[in-house]
């Protein structure tokens, strides 16, 4: 098992080279001044110098593996570059959007994760029955419900006709006091923070507002989900196992929960990992209808404003925030797999 | 032929699925009879009824009301359903025929050919689209066809990745062993045994991602990084209406008509083709994820 893990943490070097290459490859479709901005560390030192002095400064008349060096170099020692659609350091910009993500990410996940166990056991349960029937005919509908289709009438309804959660990451109040001093910010996730500074207030706030957006952004995984969890729990059902155990005089509900439920999960994980990428596609519509401060409206606000420096440290952030969560469903896979644990 | 299309209306979504693309299709084609472009050169543009950023609702000269800057609603939606259309279309060809020939042709090599390139399609798997296709369209610019090429740049690594298993099931079948063995030539066999004994299971995915497609390339426009201002796509319709959503104090529904027609648009559209696609792969019985 350790062999497994270890030879995945080895390939995230290699991953990450290639990705970095063909981030900077953007950078080759922009014009030379363009490409001057996405070096230059601050609005301050793009006055009183020629264009010329620039290019030489950054060395953009060199080739493209001593200019790819210098960039990477910047990368690693933190150097991002300006946003100008943020107005600040693109690295204080990420600090603060990234755990925003995160935070969605997460919630978003959980619902589609235990949601889906959850009404996908109903359904398998229930197979050829009402609540089946009706469980498959929604998921159908959720997978071609779009985003932003579904978080508009979300915001309509239970924003602009209860007022029962509102758009934005916190209330006024709870940004006063995750701003103070008073209030340590271990993580950077609001709902995490709260809850080690003590302040259920704060923790209430955060969650109100990640209500809507996650359900926004888990719906079309969530539906997927059921689907993938009754099939596979169908199949498993099917299986001599199954027999074997009814034979032992088990009850059909402990077959089903402890027997066969563990089993169903196995292609689950595999699924929820793999959905990462899709939900954070989905961040940047849901972040963008909720005004909620993470990486997908970050984006969003750097191509409108043509913020060349953003965007391309912004992928590389996306990137990062994949490779380790991809790691991380893998580690927990192999942990959860007994051929692989025991193999 | 005709047997076929049976199969696909017997079953409740297929038939449902059938009757939206279709449609759609028809409104699509019809655009320039339903509304009549104000200016032929560039019928994509929606007619305008002034410029006032205020929602008007329906009156004679606009069918559904005006949205956000005088945009007729009803022109939005049929000259959209084109865009929604060709955007998905092209795209799909073109990536679909790009991932048969990568991942077919690396499937039938194999090797460390049939390696490398599964990694490739593993790296692309692991791209969130959305967020790639924006950002190849704020390096390329602005404009339907930069969009297109930034969704075939990013979309046919799942036909590759599709068409590489159904290669390696159907090149042990007796049947290509016996065209190896009569010394039929290689492509021959690729293309005259091989692809057309692979395809279907392309077909549904093509299907599928049709909607696929059109919801990127519509979030696109809604989020205000795809087609310039003004340009007849359900997404721009939709986002056209985001100020308004919050309606007039005490009556919150006010400005319904700015987003509910865009929305029902977008999701028959897309419902149209994911039922389609399901009814294509229940007719062909075997267990396909897409």
């Amino acid at each position: 098992m350790k062999k497994v893990i270890l030879k995945r943490i080895v390939s995230i070097p290699i991953i990450l080279f290639v990705l970095s290459i063909m981030i900077f490859s953007l950078v080759l479709f922009l014009s030379p001044s363009e490409r001057v901005a996405v070096f230059v560390s601050s609005s301050d030192a793009m006055q009183n110098v020629s264009l010329d002095e620039l290019i030489k400064r950054y060395g953009l008349d060199q080739p493209f593996y001593v200019q790819y060096k210098n960039w990477l170099q910047g990368i690693l020692t933190g150097k991002l570059g300006w946003s100008n659609s943020a107005g600040m350091p693109i690295s204080e910009a990420l600090a603060l959007r990234i755990p925003a993500t995160i935070e969605l990410l997460l919630t978003g996940q959980l619902i589609v994760f235990f949601g889906g166990i959850f009404l996908g056991t109903i359904a398998a349960r229930e197979h050829n029955r009402f609540s089946d029937h009706f469980i498959r005919i929604s998921t159908t509908i959720g997978i071609s419900l779009p985003e932003f289709v579904v978080s508009l009438f979300l915001l309509i309804l239970f924003y602009v006709r209860f007022d029962l959660f509102p758009p934005g990451r916190l209330g006024l109040a709870a940004t006063d006091v995750v701003y103070s001093d008073s209030f340590f910010n271990y993580t950077g996730l609001h709902l995490f923070d709260a809850l080690l500074n003590n302040r259920f207030d704060v923790f209430a706030d955060a969650l109100r507002h990640l209500v809507l957006p996650s359900i926004a952004y888990s719906l079309g995984g969530l539906a997927a989900t059921v689907r993938l969890m009754r099939s596979s729990l169908l199949e498993n059902l099917s299986k001599g196992y199954v027999d074997t155990a009814r034979i032992k005089g088990l009850s059909d509900k402990a077959v089903l929960n402890k027997h066969v439920r563990r089993n169903a999960m196995l292609p689950l994980i595999t699924f929820t990992g793999m959905r990462v990428p899709v939900l954070l596609s989905g961040s940047v519509v849901v972040e963008t209808i909720f005004d909620y401060p993470g990486m997908g409206l970050f984006i969003v606000t750097a191509a409108q404003g043509l913020d060349f420096p953003a965007i391309i440290a912004a992928s590389l952030a996306v990137s990062i925030i994949i490779i380790i969560s991809n790691l991380a469903v893998d580690v927990l896979y192999t942990i959860l797999n007994p051929v692989i644990r025991l193999g | 032929m005709p047997g076929f299309f049976k199969q696909i209306v017997k079953q409740p979504g297929g038939f449902i699925g059938l009757v939206l693309v279709l449609f759609w299709i028809c409104v699509a084609v019809l655009a320039p009879v339903l509304a009549p472009p104000q200016d032929s050169t560039d019928p994509y543009m929606i007619a305008r009824y002034g410029f006032s950023t205020l929602p008007k609702p329906a009156n004679e000269t606009s069918l559904l009301g005006t949205t956000s800057g005088g945009y007729d609603i009803f022109y939005g939606i049929v000259w959209g359903s084109r865009t929604a259309l060709i955007t998905g279309l092209i795209t799909v060809f073109f990536t679909s025929i790009i991932g048969v020939l990568f991942g077919g042709i690396c499937a039938y090599h194999g090797g460390s050919i049939d390696d490398i390139a599964m990694r490739v399609v593993d790296l692309f798997m692991s791209i969130p689209f959305l967020i790639a296709v924006i950002v190849m369209t704020t390096v390329l610019g602005k404009g339907l066809e930069k969009i297109i090429l930034a969704l075939i740049i990013f979309g046919w690594h799942r036909y590759a990745r599709m068409m590489r298993s159904e290669v390696l099931r159907v090149k042990k079948m007796e049947f290509v062993l016996a065209a190896r063995n009569m010394g039929a030539p290689p492509m021959r066999i690729f293309f005259q045994h091989i692809i057309p004994n692979s395809i279907y299971p392309i077909i549904i995915l093509m299907s599928i991602n049709i909607g696929r497609i059109v919801l990127i390339a519509a979030s696109l426009s809604f989020v205000g990084v795809g087609a310039e201002p003004g340009f007849a796509d359900w997404g721009q319709t939709l986002n056209f209406s985001r100020a308004w959503i919050s309606g007039i104090p005490g009556q919150p529904f006010y400005y319904w008509y700015t987003y509910t027609y865009a929305s029902i648009a977008i999701i028959t559209f897309v419902l149209g083709w994911t039922l389609l696609g399901d009814a294509l792969r229940d007719i062909y019985g075997g267990e396909i994820s897409t």
